[in-house]
Parts: C-alpha cells; sequence; structure tokens
C-alpha cells in the first residue's frame, strides 16, 4: 500500500528567499527516490511540504492523486524520518514505535504485539523494553524506522537520516534500508547531500541546487549522461575545462580551451550561445607515451600519485600549470607511473561533454 | 577555590571569602538557630528569664496541636496555597509553550520584559492595587457589570477568593521561566515527529511536551507553593475578616502577643509539615530531587 507523490510546479519562499524554485517531479508509488543536492537547496524544505510542516507558496502537492493543501502533518499519510530521529527518550522502545498506533486508539496488546513485529522486521528482536539510551546510533536508526512503518505510511520521508552513523554503519544501513523499502513497498523519498547514497539506493535521484531541480533521473543517467555543469561537477569528479564551441557537427563539437581544442559530444540543449564548459571524468583518461593521430591529448608531467588499491588516482600538471586527475583501475599489473613522468592524458571524444553551465528553467515533466 | 585564587590573589579571594561566610552565618544561620533554640524555651516575664522556670520544652509546639482553631487554618492555608499552585500551572503552562515554541525568537525579549515589568514595582503596591481593583465598588466590578457579565456586584474581598487573586498574580512568574526552560530545551523535531505521526495536539502536549517539561513543573511548583503558604503580605493587605492565613498567626504571636517563643515554634512548624507535604507531593508524582536541581 503505497502512493505516488506529484509535486506540481511548487514553490516555497521565506520573506524574499525562494528556497524551492517551481520543482515538477510525479514520483511513482513504492519507487526509491532521493533529492541529491549541497546544504541549502531546498532539498529539505521540499521534505517538509511533503510531509505538511510548511505550505508550498505556489503550486500543489498531491499524494496518491490527493491535493494536500490545509492537510496537517497529522492527517497525511507520510512518516518523515528526522535527521536527528527525533525519538520520545522517555519512552520505551516499543512505545516510541506504537506511539502512532495509540494515537489512533488500538489497544495496548495490539500495539505491544505491532512493536514486537517491527522490532523484527528491522532486524532489532527483544529491544522492546529497552530505553532509547540505552541504544547505540545503528539501533536508534531502527527503531525511527519501525516507529514510522508503524502508521503504514503511503510514503516515508528520510531526512539524511544516516548522516549521523559512521562510515561501516552508514553503508550497512544503506544496504538495509533499501531492503527495508523492497520489503514493504513503501514509497520512500530521501534526502541527501552524498551522492554515493543516492546512487546506491535509489530507483531514480532528483539533483537540486539553489531551490531547483536540475536533472531527474536514474542513477546510471545520472552518472553517465548530466543534464547540466551542475550535476557532473556535483556528481562525481571531472576534469572541467572552460572554453568556447568552435564548430559543431550533428552531436558532436570541436571546444577550444586554453589546453588545446578537443572534440567532445554535445550535451543537451546545448549551441554555441550558451556559456558551456567541458567535462571529462577520470576514470574516462588514459595516460599513454603517445597519443594516437588525431585523439584529444594534452601533454603533462605526473606531479602525485596516489595508490588506493583497487584504482591507481593519478595527478598531472598540464603546460598551463592546470592539474589533471586521471584514474586508472588496478588490474593486478598495472603500471604506476613516477611523480616527474612526462605523459599524454588522452580521452575519447563520446566520453569528453560539453554542458551548459546551469539549466534556466527547471527541466520539469521529468517522470 | 583554587580558580578564585589564581583569578584574584589570596586577599581579594579571603574577603569574598569572608564576606560570603558573613551572610550565611550571621545574617542567615545565626538568626534561625536563635529563633529555633528560643522555640523550646517558655515565654516568661523578662525577671524570669534564666531562672528555675527557663527550661526546654515541646509546650510551644503542642499549644499548635491544641488549637484546632490553628490546625484548621493551616489546612486552609495548605489548601488554597495547592489551589494558587495549580492555577499558576494552568496559566504559565500556556504561556510558556507560547514563548518557548510558538512565539518567533525576535519578539520573545520584548515579551519577556512586558511580563517582568510588573515584578519591579513592591509587592506591597501591587496588592494594594488589587485591593482597589477587587473592591466592590471597584474598577473590575464596575466592568464586568458594564459587559453583563454580572447583575450584581461581586464581594470579591471575601473569604480567600481575594487572596488567591493576589498570590496567584504575585507567584505565577516563579512558575513560568522553570516551565520556560524546561519546554524550551525539548528538541521542537519530537513536538514534530509526534503530530507527524497522526498525534493530536493535545495527545503531544501529554505524551510529549508535559513529561518533559515534569523537572520545570516540579521546580515551579514547589516554589509558587511554599511561597504561597508562607506569603504575609497579599494575605494580610487582601483577607477578609472570614479567611486566615498561618502566617498571620504567627504574626500575632510575635507581634500582638509578643510571645516570640510560640511564634518560632509555629514558624518552624509551618516550615517543617510543607516540607512534608511538598515530600509526599514528589513522591505521588514521582519527581525526585535530583530532577529538580537540573
Amino acid at each position: 500500500m503505497s502512493a505516488g507523490v506529484e509535486l506540481a510546479n511548487v514553490c516555497a519562499d521565506f520573506g524574499n528567499f525562494r528556497a524551492v524554485d517551481r520543482v515538477n517531479v510525479t514520483i511513482k508509488a513504492g519507487e526509491f527516490f532521493s533529492f541529491l543536492g549541497p546544504s541549502g537547496c531546498g532539498k529539505t524544505t521540499i521534505l517538509r511540504m511533503v510531509s505538511g510542516f510548511i505550505d508550498p507558496s505556489e503550486g500543489e502537492i498531491k499524494i496518491g492523486d490527493q491535493p494536500m493543501q490545509g492537510i496537517r502533518p497529522n492527517k497525511r499519510p507520510t512518516a518523515l524520518i528526522f535527521q536527528n530521529l527525533a525519538l520520545f527518550p522517555l519512552m520505551p522502545v516499543w512505545e516510541n514505535i506504537s506511539f502512532g498506533l495509540e494515537v489512533r486508539g488500538v489497544d495496548k496488546k495490539t500495539r505491544r504485539d505491532k512493536a514486537e513485529e517491527l522490532l523484527r522486521l528491522v532486524d532489532l528482536p527483544g529491544a522492546a523494553d529497552k530505553a532509547i539510551s540505552q541504544l547505540s546510533g545503528g539501533q536508534k536508526q531502527r527503531v525511527a524506522i519501525a516507529r514510522a512503518l508503524a502508521v503504514e505510511p503511503k510514503v516515508m520521508l528520510l531526512d539524511e537520516p544516516l548522516s549521523a552513523l559512521d562510515l561501516k554503519l552508514r553503508q550497512h544501513m544503506r544496504a538495509e534500508l533499501r531492503a527495508i523499502q523492497k520489503r514493504t513497498n513503501v514509497t520512500f523519498i530521501y534526502i541527501t547531500h552524498d551522492q554515493g547514497e543516492a546512487l546506491a539506493m535509489s530507483d531514480r535521484v532528483g539533483v537540486m541546487s539553489q531551490g531547483k531541480l536540475q536533472q531527474v533521473a536514474v542513477p546510471q543517467e545520472i552518472y553517465n549522461h548530466p543534464a547540466n555543469g551542475f550535476v557532473a561537477s556535483f556528481v562525481g569528479e571531472n576534469n572541467i575545462f572552460t572554453g568556447q564551441i568552435e564548430s559543431m557537427n550533428g552531436s558532436t563539437a570541436l571546444f577550444r580551451t586554453n589546453s588545446g581544442t578537443f572534440r567532445a559530444s554535445l550535451g543537451p540543449g546545448v549551441t554555441t550561445a550558451t556559456s558551456a564548459k567541458l567535462y571529462v571524468r577520470p576514470e574516462q583518461t588514459r595516460l599513454v607515451e603517445a597519443p594516437p593521430p588525431g585523439a584529444n591529448s594534452i601533454p603533462v608531467e605526473v606531479t602525485d600519485v596516489a595508490f588506493e588499491g583497487n584504482f591507481i588516482n593519478i595527478q598531472a600538471r598540464n603546460g598551463d600549470g592546470r592539474t589533471l586527475v586521471v584514474e586508472t583501475r588496478n588490474d593486478g599489473s598495472t603500471a604506476v607511473p613516477p611523480p616527474g613522468s612526462r605523459l599524454t592524458v588522452v580521452f575519447d571524444a563520446e566520453h569528453a561533454v560539453i554542458l551548459a553551465d546551469e539549466t534556466a528553467a527547471s527541466p520539469g515533466r521529468a517522470a | 577555590m583554587s580558580e578564585l585564587l589564581r583569578r584574584y590573589g589570596a586577599p581579594l579571594t579571603a574577603t569574598f571569602a569572608a564576606l560570603t561566610a558573613f551572610w550565611l552565618l550571621a545574617l542567615v544561620v545565626l538568626p534561625y538557630l536563635y529563633l529555633f533554640e528560643n522555640s523550646f524555651r517558655p515565654y516568661l516575664p523578662v525577671v524570669d528569664v534564666g531562672g528555675p522556670k527557663d527550661v526546654y520544652s515541646l509546650d510551644n509546639y503542642l499549644t499548635f496541636f491544641e488549637s484546632p482553631i490553628h490546625i484548621k487554618v493551616f489546612f486552609w492555608t495548605i489548601i488554597y496555597s495547592s489551589i494558587v499552585t495549580v492555577l499558576c500551572f494552568a496559566i504559565a503552562y500556556p504561556l510558556a509553550y507560547y514563548l518557548s515554541k510558538v512565539a518567533k525568537s525576535a519578539v520573545v525579549p520584548t515579551l519577556f520584559l512586558l511580563l517582568l515589568i510588573p515584578l519591579w514595582v513592591s509587592e506591597i503596591l501591587r496588592s494594594f492595587a488589587w485591593f482597589i481593583i477587587l473592591a466592590l465598588k471597584g474598577p473590575l466590578n464596575y466592568g464586568l457589570l458594564g459587559l453583563g457579565i454580572i447583575d450584581q456586584p461581586v464581594r470579591w474581598l471575601s473569604g480567600f477568593r481575594s487572596i488567591i487573586i493576589g498570590l496567584v498574580y504575585t507567584y505565577v512568574l516563579f512558575m513560568l521561566f522553570p516551565l520556560y526552560n524546561a519546554i524550551q530545551s525539548l528538541d521542537t523535531n519530537q513536538i514534530e515527529a509526534a503530530e507527524d505521526l497522526g498525534s493530536p495536539w493535545w495527545r503531544t502536549h501529554w505524551r510529549v511536551i508535559l513529561p518533559h517539561s515534569k523537572p520545570g513543573i516540579a521546580s515551579g511548583a514547589v516554589t509558587v507553593f511554599m511561597l504561597s503558604a508562607g506569603s504575609i503580605l497579599v494575605p494580610t493587605l487582601l483577607a477578609s475578616t472570614t479567611s486566615r492565613w498561618f502566617t498571620e498567626i504567627i504574626q500575632q504571636w510575635m507581634f500582638e502577643s509578643q510571645d516570640w517563643n510560640t511564634g518560632s515554634a509555629y514558624a518552624f512548624l509551618l516550615m517543617l509539615l510543607c516540607t512534608v507535604f511538598v515530600t509526599v507531593m514528589m513522591r505521588v508524582f514521582r519527581v525526585s530531587l535530583a530532577d529538580i536541581a537540573k
């Protein structure tokens, strides 16, 4: 039992400040959807509008085709997991979990049974009578999830719930959250500034910047085909070149920069008139001794090599003094160039993309 | 102490310590000890003081238990002080909640100032002001009659009404401040979490905000109760012929009968019995002293 969420032209203003600017997105029932963006991009405001703590200044929010305007949070079919979890410290675990049922007038026995059942679901059996203060960070997390699930929400809203956990636990809880979502089939709307989290967990990701939705797509699409410069630089690493489009030829173009002129693919909506940059991911570049003729190439000197185990991260400087990052997979016999080696960075035109700095209007209708 | 020494040096530190010690010992402890000692001695003509009749006994304390009228006044004092405490809570809780969670933080200092200004006026003046407001032909009756809420002027200054009004007015802030502190320390996310889980506002208060504020309620309640039971100005100025406050009896012993011995015994009895009452109440509401100290 889950419901989709539709945001139509949603805006949120705080005084003169527009925190959320004309956001259009349709989140499908049962989907794991993430809003990804830096802090202050408006993603938490979206969550608070969906849960009902803030009314949109403009636009409309529908949950399962029901307009939500004027409906208080306690009447919405949503459950919010707060960044700091906001468990009730004076109630034992099971009362925390069954609080939503207590509110609905469910008798004590049923409440207790339901709490035990949910504790098993979140893999925390036997914790019913513990005090919140006795739990570890990860256990509190699970109790918060159980408490939200107890009210059988159609939409679950999660506000960076993993940010307080250490790396190991965070990775574990990612998988756990994903599994719980698949098991319960509730629509999850997840807020995060952590691109790894968003990419690893979500069915689809909406990347936000300055109140605007920049791109909505499946994780691979976000990473491999970013819609604009913001998405490209926020998600994953990039070597970024400023310059001008010299000539266009179908889906490719020649892009002139201080480091040379390169053949590259054109990003969505890019014309000679748009202010654009060239983006090349470190793992799409190679270091070679002699570049093949006609390839995009930049002669460099290796300055720093970081051997990370599964891959090798190489920093190199070109004639202009700008630093390029090259990333190579370690297949067990990959040569590690020593710092000071003079080599050439090469990359394919299909993996170098020219992107507009930021799309002016919200992409809209991205479903 | 070593911190003080390091910061101010030996002479200044010694002066501070000596001044504090003087205040505590000479101005607080000694007078109490004097009264305490006196409360066990009989009230005698000056020539007999120190004579064979001047022996320690519990007679002064027993006087209280042998005077049904004094016992009755004591109970009325306890009961009406409790009523004052409950009324103060009823007024202060919504106000504290509003100030700590609803009001915009920019206006809170102004609101606090408005609440505090009356406190700058002396308690006597404030009680007199109420005496005038509550008079039979005073502004309150005039207003209520004008609005058609009552058709006969109310005798506010009869029975315990005026004392209750006066004490609530005088001590409500002593309930407000601990409550404000307690509610303010509650994470607003918890209130929102409760609402998000479907809780109506009253249940959020009952299950989340009130339990969290318990230490604040307890410390406010103890303060208001003790101050009310020990108040002398308000009951004296606003009392009627039918309302007696226990402190008035102590005052009578001391200043009308000139019997400081029995007066002291009554004063210590009031303190003792109120402490017992407060302790019992704390047990009933499951509050510990440590909670209050927080």
